[in-house]
């Protein structure tokens, strides 16, 4: 009875934390000395008003859309993991692996295989956190946090010493073979009277991503292992009692975000950079958290959200290079959201309760409010 | 290796190892009292700045240090809110003001000094100098006694001394005095100190605002006395570093400064030698960067020792009614 209705939770408490960080960064952008209504014009000419401007823009999404849905898995089953930078560098050592040492005949058959090696690795490298925090109690946010570093040091190792190809003096691999590129947005969809996404780095994994988004959508909510997982979320003592095993689970939900992370290693190294670089994930890792807490942990929720922070992204590159605002920026905004919408977001939630209690009429004799429909 | 060389290597361990010090006792204070903290990160890096910002432009480091701490403290607020008087989630409100300060930092050392991100390098009274302990010039020539004395511990800069004198002064805080018996309480039992008549909020936000302190401490040192002057990103994981000391010093201050010289060995050893040749075979330098973290996480697995953290870390308190 004494809460508010559903959609305000779900969405007018994101809506408002997103305009109050907004509000936020303008302020950052007039403190810097800049007009911020000709930086969001020009964030959105050069990220939504070209081809090639979406082009960036779902590149960048569809980074975030499996980073988002990594975290957001997770946090279903109430964990945090906040290692999807690693799980994605590891992500990537399995699509190059996979696209050096497998003679694919063809894209789509090497994109299968890269996707499943990709998760693999991706997986494995969540696996041991989970495994701590489900048998030994080792909690799961250090855990991943530190393995985020040892991913960075593995892979620097490999880069340098076993894959970097003789006399290259950058630590990346070859690059891949002709069979594995991807087909990008301009491949697909140019015509020749038209050319489409020139240049753009958007490739056929956004598709991919966007499959992601409804296989996770049907795992969560319409699977028992998805009700397993939900339950534990809820309250592991209940789901104890229920018969389900707190380590399965655990380790379950783990390993499907670890995979999902890895497979964001899909679109930087096979569709974009076609080899391995040091920093194939450009922070990805860390947007996911921003992207799954902005929508709510919704597979729609992540992948709007994920076009958001595309957007984001593809506008922040615009300014850095027309303005004087740095790409930072974007970091800033990030950091807000992630405030305002993860850990802020009681501060949206109590008056907003409060006012819509204060609206609703008073309390028949009874016992029910006259507004209580059968829904809550 | 030679006598002197071990010398000079246990010398930068020292320098190296007193940001991590300064970081882990900050965090050390926090997490005691309930609140995790992995904003360490961050609290160093915009003090870092504002440190370097201020003594550049006034050409006093103390004016430096004092405004490095300041903008700690700053964001210690923000965390005390959102963890504190709002009861959000630690954990994301810590990774928020990491990305916040990586971000801010950048951003307004680009509209300050249009230098890509950095500040100018520091000169004459903008930095800490080392302080030569009395008789170290004289001493030096004495056999083994001399180059120890003068090397190892005279010549670093007075934040240095600060940071294990803070040793000590957090030990005794902690375990001898009525407010460090309240703070750890709060982090154990945050209802039986509430039963007491004693303010969990009052107390949790002061150990929140040590530790922003002890951060600004961390972050100036790393700007103004390490180096000079402020690069993006310049903390490059120290923080993090940090909290795995802490959890390798099971939340506790000795063992926090060995934790930290034994991550800051490492640190100047990778600095010093890029891969160790022992003979049957070859340590790379990426072993040496990532041992802190797998030590941490062994220990975190409890096969060597268990280390447990305060009971109410990372919940926030709802006062009963």
């Amino acid at each position: 009875m004494d809460k508010m209705p559903a959609w305000a939770d779900a969405v007018l408490v994101p809506l408002i934390s997103l305009i109050l960080a907004a509000l936020l960064s303008a302020l950052v952008i007039i403190g810097i000395g800049e007009d911020p209504i000709a930086a969001f014009q020009l964030m959105v000419d050069g990220a939504l008003m070209r081809s090639s401007g979406w082009g960036y823009t779902l590149y960048y999404a569809t980074n975030f859309i499996f980073t988002g849905l990594a975290v957001a898995i997770a946090f279903h089953a109430r964990l945090f993991n906040i290692g999807g930078e690693g799980q994605a560098m590891i992500g990537g050592l399995g699509v190059a692996l996979a696209c050096l040492y497998i003679p694919w005949p063809n894209w789509y058959v090497a994109l299968v295989g890269a996707t499943v090696s990709a998760a693999l690795f991706g997986a494995l490298w969540a696996l041991i956190p989970a495994y701590l925090q489900a048998k030994r109690g080792s909690h799961i946010v250090i855990t991943t946090i530190m393995f985020n570093f040892i991913a960075a040091a593995v892979l620097n190792y490999v880069l340098v010493n076993l894959l970097r190809p003789q006399g290259a003096m950058d630590p990346a691999t070859a690059r891949f073979p002709e069979a594995t590129h991807l087909p990008t947005f301009q491949d697909m969809f140019s015509t020749a009277a038209e050319p489409m996404f020139r240049g753009a780095p958007a490739n056929v994994t956004f598709f991919l991503a966007v499959l992601a988004c409804f296989l996770v959508w049907l795992l969560i909510w319409r699977t028992r292992l998805g009700y397993e997982i939900r339950a534990f979320g809820f309250s592991e003592s209940g789901a104890k009692y229920a018969g389900i095993s707190p380590v399965k689970i655990t380790v379950v939900a783990m390993l499907i975000s670890g995979g999902l992370a890895g497979m964001m290693a899909l679109n930087t190294t096979m569709g974009e950079a076609e080899r391995l670089v040091m920093n194939a994930t450009e922070g990805a890792g860390f947007i996911g958290i921003a992207v799954a807490l902005m929508g709510r942990s919704h597979p729609l929720g992540v992948l709007l959200a994920a076009l958001l922070f595309g957007f984001l992204y593809q506008g922040g590159a615009e300014l850095a290079l027309w303005t004087n605002i740095p790409r930072e920026l974007i970091v800033v905004i990030q950091a807000l959201v992630i405030l305002f919408t993860g850990a802020l977001d009681n501060m949206v939630r109590m008056p907003l309760e409060r006012t819509f209690l204060a609206f609703r009429k008073p309390a028949r004799p009874d016992g029910r409010s006259a507004q209580s429909g059968p829904a809550e | 290796m030679d006598f002197l060389t071990l010398i000079q290597v246990l010398d930068s361990t020292v320098r190296l190892a007193t940001p991590l010090l300064l970081a882990c006792l900050a965090g050390l204070f926090s997490e005691r009292a309930g609140i995790f903290d992995i904003g360490l990160e961050g609290k160093m890096l915009a003090a870092a700045f504002f440190s370097a910002a201020v003594a550049s432009i006034t050409g006093d480091v103390w004016m430096g240090l004092g405004a490095g701490i300041l903008a700690s403290i700053a964001l210690s607020v923000v965390h005390g809110l959102a963890s504190i008087t709002f009861r959000g989630n630690q954990l994301i409100s810590g990774v928020a003001i990491n990305f916040l300060a990586a971000g801010l930092t950048v951003l307004i050392a680009q509209d300050w000094f249009s230098q890509g991100g950095r500040t100018p390098s520091l000169i004459g009274a903008g930095r800490f100098e080392p302080v030569i302990l009395p008789g170290a010039e004289t001493l030096a020539g004495v056999p083994l006694l001399g180059p120890i004395y003068s090397e190892l511990i005279s010549g670093h800069s007075i934040l240095v001394y600060f940071g294990f004198l803070m040793v000590p002064l957090t030990w005794w805080l902690l375990y001898r005095t009525r407010f460090g018996l309240r703070l750890r309480a709060v982090g154990e039992a945050p209802e039986a100190v509430d039963t007491a008549g004693i303010s969990v909020v009052g107390l949790r936000y002061m150990a929140v605002g040590i530790c922003g302190i002890l951060c600004g401490v961390a972050g100036a040192y790393l700007a103004t006395a390490l180096q000079a002057g402020f690069v993006k990103d310049m903390t490059a994981g120290r923080g993090f570093i940090a909290l795995a000391a802490l959890i390798f010093a099971k939340w506790r201050p000795w063992y926090a400064l060995y934790a930290c010289l034994l991550f800051g060995l490492l640190q100047a050893v990778a600095l010093r030698y890029q891969n160790i040749d022992l003979g049957v075979f070859v340590v790379p330098v990426q072993v040496m960067d990532a041992l802190p973290y797998i030590l941490t996480v062994v220990i975190l697995a409890g096969f060597v020792g268990k280390a447990i953290p305060p009971r109410a870390g990372g919940e926030p308190y709802v006062k009963e009614r």
